[in-house]
């Protein structure tokens, strides 16, 4: 009985070891059309039809993203298809493993270090005409740039603003004139906006909102070239200390110690009379909210003058791509004015150009205080595994209202400096 | 093959036997299922088990030349890294832990009571319960931790039914602190001060946070009637002998379930309470759906942090190292409750109890 058992187990260890062997070939074979692509400055070249995967928010995203492929599959004469992931960063790492990714694909800045380190990215920044290259705003470029190299052509972009309800701004006796330019000021207007069930401003309790404040304080979480870790400086002492103080008070609460689930359901259920979100709330205002009268103003200026956190996404271009040379030209399509601009009338973002600024602030009137940051706006920190960090960092500063804002930091500052020094 | 030639066979090899050829048939008759086991077990566990001793970044084959084997080195961040690896495993086996401590014993001893009631003979309508109890079990666990986020939310249906008797329901999705704080904001300083896998004691024994409850809650919830079945069909196989022994002998209805029903029960207890332990250890779709690890880590499971730390942050090596870790914490506690449930020798006092029929199974 005993050898019998032996025996099969050996053979269960043949017949996988066989497999695992048959297993390695097909990847063997799929490996020989990366290695040619090694070099930045050669790119592939084939026949073969692109595809494009996308994380969308929506039908209109996704329509407005298949009929620009569509047109410019129709005159280059080169098949692409789009396809819309459901959950991105998993189909996008299955992709990179088995070696055949989607050529082009929606990048977030945060996910890009991960994804440049083990080599899964054309770096193609530079490749792109000098006129193209020079047309991003810079401060994206920066977003998107790992080790001195320009990876990717940013696709668009958002800001934080300050959302007003006008509707309780006029009742609690407030003009534009009001509208804060400094901390003191949002103080002031926050105390005045806090009656019965409304709270002065609510905000998701999370390092992409009250990143602003440090950020008008003078500071982030590094530096923005993402060399040196500055979590715990001062200027972000400060600035966690400001929002403490605003949550003492009763003027500032989170959207979670509400029952909401960010700053705008807050703000559309008239919960909250101010809020700080991204241009994205205009689509859920519009959807969810239309009784809802808002305006955009610019977030108050710290000690250190106007700051807002900025989000954005590039366009990926695989290194195991077979035919990199048409996803290029694909790309510079895709970030052109006219297309840009068809995407920010269909779903609302804003352009990654400075050429299109123009056009979209006399499309978008109410919305040119987003736009407008792009001068002043920092990126959030791209380190390779920044992701639990800011999670962790996340879980702190939703307790911030009975934490030590430094010792917030402090941590944050270990963690991160960790990252660093991988 | 090889094997197979160059050992003697002493059964069935040698003469004309009648069972000769039956070997290569039987082989080729389980062929189909080894393949597939093969191919989406075997391969994927072993190839698993080679990214965790490498540093495989997540572009093509970990077979590839460029992959290394660097040792224990996966598996020394996350158990003793100092870092956040290390924080967010010990929050994950910390939160995990104190989710297998209520779970398992609760939803066992549920299963067991709505079996045993269902079981009842005098009980109308048995077949409507057993349906309805057993529904949840059937349901999509994607539906049900949808209905557990209204359900548990700070407005929610609960904290409005707790509100009927005064009680301020708690902010279960947003609350993590521990429910064996009662609400305390920090303990003692020896409790504060020393940490383990960077978790302090204080954390350790706060127990579960209030959203991880929520879960407790709705995994008795929904695995109960599952185990119930079992714990029925189990009592529908017991023979009335004993029972009527027992009565004929003037044991009361408690006596009797815990002297004779339940010692009959053992085998199915293992078998609850090992599908119990390592169902609640692999703990993932309600955690991916619902919370994401939040609030503060407190939902964190070692399942949900290996997927997380391989395709959220590619650390393919240390997301694989977490499994296998999983993997050895189940075989520790399937073997520690298998020692538990284990047969123990009649002891003197009890000798005269009838048992017999037990000794004639075996």
């Amino acid at each position: 009985m005993k050898s019998r058992i032996t025996r099969s187990l050996l053979m269960g260890t043949v017949a996988a070891a066989a497999a695992i062997a048959l297993a390695g070939c097909g990847s063997g074979f799929g490996g020989s059309t990366g290695g040619s692509t090694s070099g930045s400055s050669k790119l592939t070249s084939s026949k073969d039809a692109l595809t494009v995967m996308i994380g969308s928010s929506g039908d209109a995203e996704t329509a407005a993203v298949k009929s620009a492929v569509a047109d410019w599959s129709k005159s280059s004469g080169i098949g692409a298809s789009v396809i819309p992931a459901s959950n991105l960063s998993q189909q996008l790492a299955q992709g990179f493993a088995a070696r055949k990714p989607a050529d082009v694909f929606y990048l977030d800045s945060g996910s890009l270090p991960g994804y440049a380190a083990n080599g899964s990215l054309l770096a193609y920044g530079d490749l792109l005409p000098a006129s193209e290259k020079s047309d991003f705003y810079p401060s994206l470029v920066k977003n998107f740039t790992y080790n001195g190299k320009f990876y990717c052509a940013p696709k668009d972009f958002s800001t934080l603003q300050l959302i007003i309800n006008t509707d309780k701004w006029k009742a609690a006796g407030l003009t534009s004139a009001d509208y804060p330019k400094t901390w003191d000021d949002l103080t002031t207007v926050a105390k005045k906006l806090t009656t019965g069930g409304t709270t002065g401003l609510v905000v998701s309790g999370q390092y992409e909102r009250l990143g602003a404040f440090m950020v008008q304080a003078g500071s982030n979480l590094t530096n923005t070239d993402n060399t040196k870790v500055t979590a715990n400086s001062a200027a972000n002492v400060q600035a966690l200390t400001y929002a403490q103080s605003l949550l003492k008070a009763g003027t500032m609460k989170f959207a979670a110690d509400i029952g909401t689930g960010w700053g705008g359901e807050a703000f559309g259920k008239g919960l909250a009379a101010m809020t700080i979100e991204g241009n994205w709330i205009s689509g859920a205002m519009t959807a969810d909210y239309p009784n809802i009268h808002y305006a955009v103003v610019p977030l108050p200026a710290g000690p250190a003058g106007q700051g807002t956190l900025q989000f954005t996404n590039c366009w990926g271009i695989a290194a195991d791509s077979p035919n990199q040379a048409a996803a290029l030209k694909l790309v510079e399509q895709l970030t052109s004015k006219d297309d840009q601009m068809g995407f920010a009338k269909a779903f609302g973002v804003m352009p990654s150009i400075q050429s299109a600024a123009s056009d979209w602030k006399s499309t978008f009137p109410q919305f040119a205080p987003f736009l407008d940051a792009a001068s002043y706006a920092q990126g959030t920190p791209t380190l390779k595994g920044v992701s639990q960090v800011i999670t962790d960092l996340d879980g702190k500063i939703a307790q911030l209202k009975t934490t030590d804002p430094k010792t917030i930091l402090d941590s944050a500052q270990t963690n991160l400096q960790a990252l660093l020094n991988q | 093959m090889t094997t197979a030639a160059t050992r003697p066979r002493p059964t069935t090899g040698r003469g004309g036997s009648i069972r000769k050829g039956e070997a290569p048939a039987g082989w080729l008759m389980t062929a189909p299922m080894l393949v597939l086991l093969g191919l989406f077990l075997v391969i994927p566990v072993l190839m698993a088990l080679w990214v965790s001793f490498s540093d495989w970044g997540g572009r093509g084959s970990p077979l590839e030349s460029g992959v290394n084997f660097i040792g224990f080195k996966n598996y020394s961040s996350v158990v003793s890294g100092g870092g956040l690896a290390e924080q967010n495993f010990g929050m994950a086996i910390k939160n995990n832990f104190w989710y297998v401590i209520f779970v398992v014993p609760i939803q066992t001893a549920v299963a067991l009571f709505l079996a045993v009631m269902v079981n009842n003979r005098r009980l109308k309508g048995s077949g409507f319960f057993r349906t309805a109890f057993y529904f949840p079990s059937v349901t999509s666990s994607v539906a049900i931790t949808v209905l557990w986020l209204f359900l548990f939310s700070t407005s929610g249906a609960i904290n409005k039914v707790l509100s009927w008797f005064s009680i301020h329901g708690p902010d279960w999705f947003n609350a993590p602190a521990g429910i064996l704080h009662f609400g305390a904001q920090s303990g003692p300083a020896v409790l504060m001060n020393h940490s383990f896998l960077r978790v302090t004691w204080w954390d350790w024994l706060g127990g579960p946070s209030w959203a991880m409850s929520a879960f407790i809650i709705m995994a008795v919830f929904t695995t109960s009637g599952t185990f119930m079945l079992l714990f029925l069909a189990a009592l529908q196989n017991l023979s009335g002998d004993l029972q009527e022994a027992a009565m004929v002998d003037g044991a009361s209805a408690g006596e009797r379930f815990w002297k004779i029903t339940l010692p009959q029960l053992r085998p199915t207890l293992f078998t609850v309470i090992t599908l119990g332990l390592i169902g609640c250890w692999q703990v993932f779709d309600q955690i991916a759906i619902g919370t994401h690890g939040g609030p503060s880590g407190t939902t964190l499971t070692p399942a949900y942090l290996s997927y997380q730390t391989s395709f959220g942050d590619g650390n393919w090596g240390q997301g694989s190292a977490i499994a296998f870790i999983l993997f050895v914490i189940i075989i520790l506690f399937t073997l520690f409750q298998r020692w538990v449930l284990r047969e123990r020798p009649i002891s003197k006092s009890r000798r005269l109890n009838p048992m017999p029929a037990r000794k004639a199974e075996r």
